[in-house]
């Protein structure tokens, strides 16, 4: 079992969230989630990268668990995206509501595609 | 006026050690936790992925309850939040997961299953937040305020 993997992981992908959240957050601004936009679309890049990477190769459970089901799922967040856009929607800024959801989703999925495809051809 | 998200997404203090210390070990919890939900449900890549769905509206759900609560009772305490919050729930509920389960389920050619289950993930982390604040809320007997 890799379970302590995805422990380990995990308890390094929340800070870092947390400290680049804070980092993008101080240079532009809180008015839009923008911190939160950044780690889910930087992670859904690179877990498309690592899902990718093994589609031609061997990588061991351990370190698919710590990277991917620890680290990439840890370091992103669907609780705080969706905090953040029900909070944008209540207090009234609807079209920023909808341009996080677009931006997060949309290029997320894109991203991780894309990273799926650089992945495989590494 | 024209302020951004409420105050209860307040972060709190800087980033200080000790913090991010705080939600390193909450995000260690979060992740088994969401580790315990994928054994208990667990699916084939390219196939409807139940237990990131669970764990996402479920972690929205805690989540937008426990802001909830701790913005009406325990408001300056920036630790609660950052280790419950931005920690356990935070490294609980993922979004690389539900990108890559959508990634699968295109791979393997499933494109109308893929479209229904990104609609449902995102509906159903909306509904669960609305519903984890408006719950909290009302058992903390307040309207807006407190």
């Amino acid at each position: 079992m890799t379970w302590w993997a995805v422990a380990v992981g995990a308890a390094f992908g929340a800070p870092c969230r947390y400290l680049l959240d804070a980092a993008v957050s101080a240079r532009f601004g809180r008015r839009l989630p923008w911190g939160t936009l950044t780690v889910n679309l930087l992670g859904s890049a690179a877990a498309g990268l690592l899902a990718g990477a093994m589609v031609h190769r061997q990588i061991d459970d351990t370190v698919v668990a710590l990277l991917g089901a620890g680290f990439l799922a840890a370091f992103t967040t669907a609780s705080t995206f969706a905090l953040e856009v029900v909070a944008l929607a209540e207090s009234g800024q609807r079209r920023g509501a909808g341009l996080i959801v677009a931006l997060s989703v949309g290029p997320g999925i894109v991203l991780a595609l894309a990273g799926f495809w650089l992945g495989q051809a590494l | 006026m024209t302020n951004g998200p409420a105050p209860e997404h307040d972060l709190g203090p800087p980033r200080t050690p000790r913090a991010a210390v705080l939600v390193g070990l909450g995000g260690a919890v979060g992740g088994l936790a969401r580790l315990g939900v994928a054994s208990v449900l667990p699916h084939a890549p390219g196939t409807w992925a139940w237990s990131t769905l669970v764990a996402n509206a479920s972690g929205c759900f805690a989540l937008a309850a426990l802001v909830a609560l701790l913005a009406a009772r325990f408001p300056t305490s920036h630790d609660l939040r950052l280790l419950l919050g931005t920690g356990v729930l935070g490294g609980y509920t993922t979004f690389s997961t539900f990108t890559v389960d959508v990634l699968e389920l295109l791979r393997a050619g499933r494109e109308p299953m893929a479209g229904a289950y990104i609609g449902v993930s995102v509906a159903s982390m909306l509904l669960a937040t609305v519903l984890g604040l408006r719950l909290a809320r009302a058992a903390l007997g307040g309207g807006e305020q407190r």
